[in-house]
């Protein structure tokens, strides 16, 4: 089969490589017919996660048709037309009865990796480096799914691939953003980072009863996105101060949620701070550029919620913990638990209450990969959001 | 010895290493500049004796880095070695070679100190390691004493009667092949891989049984590795499962030595048990050890540092 492999920083290749098989009693192969390209990762693009190794499928928002079960799986058949979420996730352990299906304790065989660096693992996740378990990703012509049997939610032929492909991560992951965020009436949210994951945190966060949500990026085809999915107010960060702009909007309170959409490539309109962490992340002195969250924290109201998920790795400096702890911040974060999500956004998109396709910029087929990820990479072309066709 | 030194401990071990191995490499690069700031560069044994202290140094320094603190004993010998000589240099040295002899010979004296410290704690520290409360009943003088503990989300029962049922060990214990069991489960015979494409056998038999609660076990005589072992089913607070804990101790085919080498190649036998009860978590909550194609064999240390890419095997 065909698959986009990482052969380094900024180096990836599609190449013929041996067609998937079932390793375990649970798994099914999905031949997949729509994968896309996700933020998250342009982190693996850019060579910022560790523990990669040349040669490694990476993508993991994909569906597609099952082709294969194994004996395991008894809700699934062969030609059945499934989402797969980007979290791998073994349904039985503690943390998966508690929803956290992203930290199940079974699904990452290389769990002492990510103990040494986290204290304790997270789960495995498709195609994101050796540390989160060396699974190959679905950015190729087929993949193997453990767990097959937890994670893949069936859809029905009436809707498209491109209605419901992002309930594999970013439609649950900008809807767990604005999940986390408690939202009462009257609430007021803002969401750093315009890009696919913040608009549908800013669709979920109007759907979810937020009075205002509030955009914040530098590129204007993203902010009109975030204007589309219904916020109320957008800020270009480079034109204003983002702080005193958010103090104006909401009368001197700030926001009653804050949603890090952006993770660990932040960038900054302050040059001496860019410069900083461009110069620590370059020579691994912390993992993450942080600029998103430190405004996070510093613009939310008193007592109200930052909520992160945005990606970040390892380390970071300058974290403002005196405002948080004086100011009684809540910060709460994960990767997404898609799981817990899948049926219901699955119902509400049936339901016609979003149609996540809007996102989409580009439909390119998989042998253009590399060049997508440029495109995508360096907002070349307005490009949003890449679909790729196996 | 055991393999549970504290973390203090191990912290002084690995300075101790620094040192061998700054002073082993400084006196087999230099010598005579090591003779000249010592004082004794007049004497024409000076050279050689350096270069040889600056060997042994360097023996010990590896290990000693790995944070075992029973190879301090090594360099408590050769403070005593050295401690002689210096004394019996400094009786005719005068002047200003007789202050910077006696300069080094009080600053080895002090590192001898803790080097003593070191090697005497060493033996006398037990394990600490989330199993030590477990009996231990190795009679052996240099055995390996590991433990580990996870929580599987099963009932006590059920977590027990997997490991009752000796024949099914194979399944997560990566490096035990074959179980039988003999006299209606009294008796087994192990089979297990061991460094260097070996095989070992023996025979075990279990001397504790508490349904749902502790399974004991030891090796018979003549078994080519003795060991034993204890395995504690405890439901964890609030209902959530099991806490397990495992206790093994076994003889090391090459005692102190063997154990060094065999985790430099990736072997921590530490780290086997802890691996070992990841994949029994897994087949009791799962149904089976989870793999990736980066690891296709599950959790496996040795596996860590080489990992296949993650695409589909051929």
């Amino acid at each position: 089969m065909l698959a986009t492999q990482w052969m380094g920083t900024e180096h990836l290749e599609v190449n013929e490589v041996p067609d998937p098989r079932i390793l375990n009693d649970r798994d099914a192969i999905i031949r997949i017919t729509s994968t896309a390209i996700c933020g998250s990762d342009l982190h693996l693009y850019d060579g910022y996660i560790p523990t990669m190794e040349k040669g490694d499928i990476i993508g993991h928002e994909f569906m597609g048709e099952v082709v294969e079960v194994g004996r395991g799986v008894g809700n699934l058949r062969v030609g059945d037309r499934v989402v797969v979420p980007f979290t791998i996730a073994c349904g039985a352990c503690l943390q998966c009865q508690r929803q956290l299906y992203s930290t199940c304790e079974n699904s990452n065989p290389n769990h002492r990796i990510a103990e040494k660096l986290m204290g304790h693992s997270p789960a495995g996740l498709f195609g994101y480096s050796h540390m989160m378990g060396g699974y190959p990703g679905g950015q190729a012509q087929y993949a193997r799914v453990p767990f097959a049997d937890v994670g893949p939610i069936k859809v029905d032929d009436d809707l498209a691939d491109e209605q419901v492909l992002f309930l594999s991560d970013i439609f649950p992951t900008g809807y767990m953003g604005a999940d986390m965020c408690d939202i009462q009436p009257g609430d007021v949210v803002a969401v750093w980072g315009a890009g696919p994951v913040g608009q549908f945190a800013v669709a979920s966060a109007k759907m979810l009863g937020a009075e205002r949500v509030i955009a914040i990026d530098r590129f204007d085809h993203r902010l009109d996105k975030a204007r589309q999915a219904g916020a109320t107010d957008v800020l270009d960060y480079e034109q204003v101060t983002v702080l005193e702009a958010l103090q104006e909007l909401t009368a001197g309170r700030g926001p009653d949620a804050c949603i890090d959409a952006v993770g660990m490539e932040a960038h900054s309109p302050l040059g001496v701070l860019d410069a900083y962490d461009r110069v620590k992340q370059d020579l691994r002195l912390e993992t993450e550029r942080p600029h998103a969250l430190r405004e996070a924290i510093l613009a939310c109201r008193n007592g109200g919620v930052v909520s992160v998920i945005g990606v970040y790795g390892g380390l970071m400096d300058k974290f403002p913990i005196g405002s948080v702890m004086n100011r009684s911040l809540i910060i709460r974060t994960g990767q997404t638990h898609v799981q817990r999500y899948t049926k219901p956004l699955l119902e509400r998109i049936r339901n016609g209450d979003i149609d996540p396709g809007f996102v989409i910029t580009h439909t390119l087929p998989l042998t253009d990969a590399p060049e997508a990820y440029r495109l995508f990479r360096d907002e070349k072309d307005e490009c949003n959001k890449v679909v790729l066709k196996p | 010895m055991t393999s549970t030194a504290g973390p203090g401990l191990r912290a002084t071990a690995r300075l101790l290493g620094l040192a061998s191995t700054g002073l082993g490499v400084a006196m087999l690069r230099d010598p005579h500049g090591v003779a000249r700031l010592v004082g004794v560069d007049d004497s024409a044994a000076a050279v050689p004796v350096v270069t040889a202290v600056g060997a042994r140094e360097l023996l010990p320094a590896l290990p000693l880095l790995a944070g075992r603190p029973g190879w301090a004993w090594v360099r408590v010998a050769g403070d005593a070695v050295d401690l002689t000589l210096m004394g019996r240099a400094l009786t005719d040295r005068r002047g200003d070679r007789f202050r910077r002899l006696r300069t080094a010979t009080v600053a080895v004296a002090g590192i001898a100190l803790l080097d003593v410290v070191t090697a005497v704690r060493s033996a006398r520290s037990h394990g600490t390691g989330p199993a030590a409360a477990l009996p231990g009943t190795a009679p052996w003088e240099s055995a390996i004493d590991v433990s580990a503990a996870t929580t599987v989300n099963k009932p006590a029962a059920e977590v027990y009667g997997y490991w009752r049922d000796l024949e099914q060990l194979p399944t997560f214990m990566a490096h035990v092949r074959e179980i039988r069991t003999l006299d209606g489960g009294e008796r087994s015979h192990w089979v297990a891989e061991a460094p260097w494409r070996r095989t070992v056998e023996w025979d075990a038999e279990v001397v504790e049984d508490r349904p749902d609660r502790l399974i004991r076990w030891r090796s018979l005589p003549g078994a080519d590795i003795a060991n034993t072992g204890a395995v504690e089913f405890r439901p964890a607070p609030g209902d959530r499962g099991t806490e397990v804990r495992v206790r093994l101790t076994y003889a090391q085919p090459g005692g102190r030595v063997g154990k060094v080498v065999a985790k430099l190649f990736g072997e921590d036998p530490e780290q086997q048990v802890r691996d070992d009860l990841a994949r029994f978590k897994q087949v009791l909550e799962t149904g089976q050890v989870v793999r990736s194609e980066g690891s296709p064999e599950g959790p496996l240390a040795g596996r860590l540092l080489r990992q296949r890419p993650a695409h589909p095997l051929p």
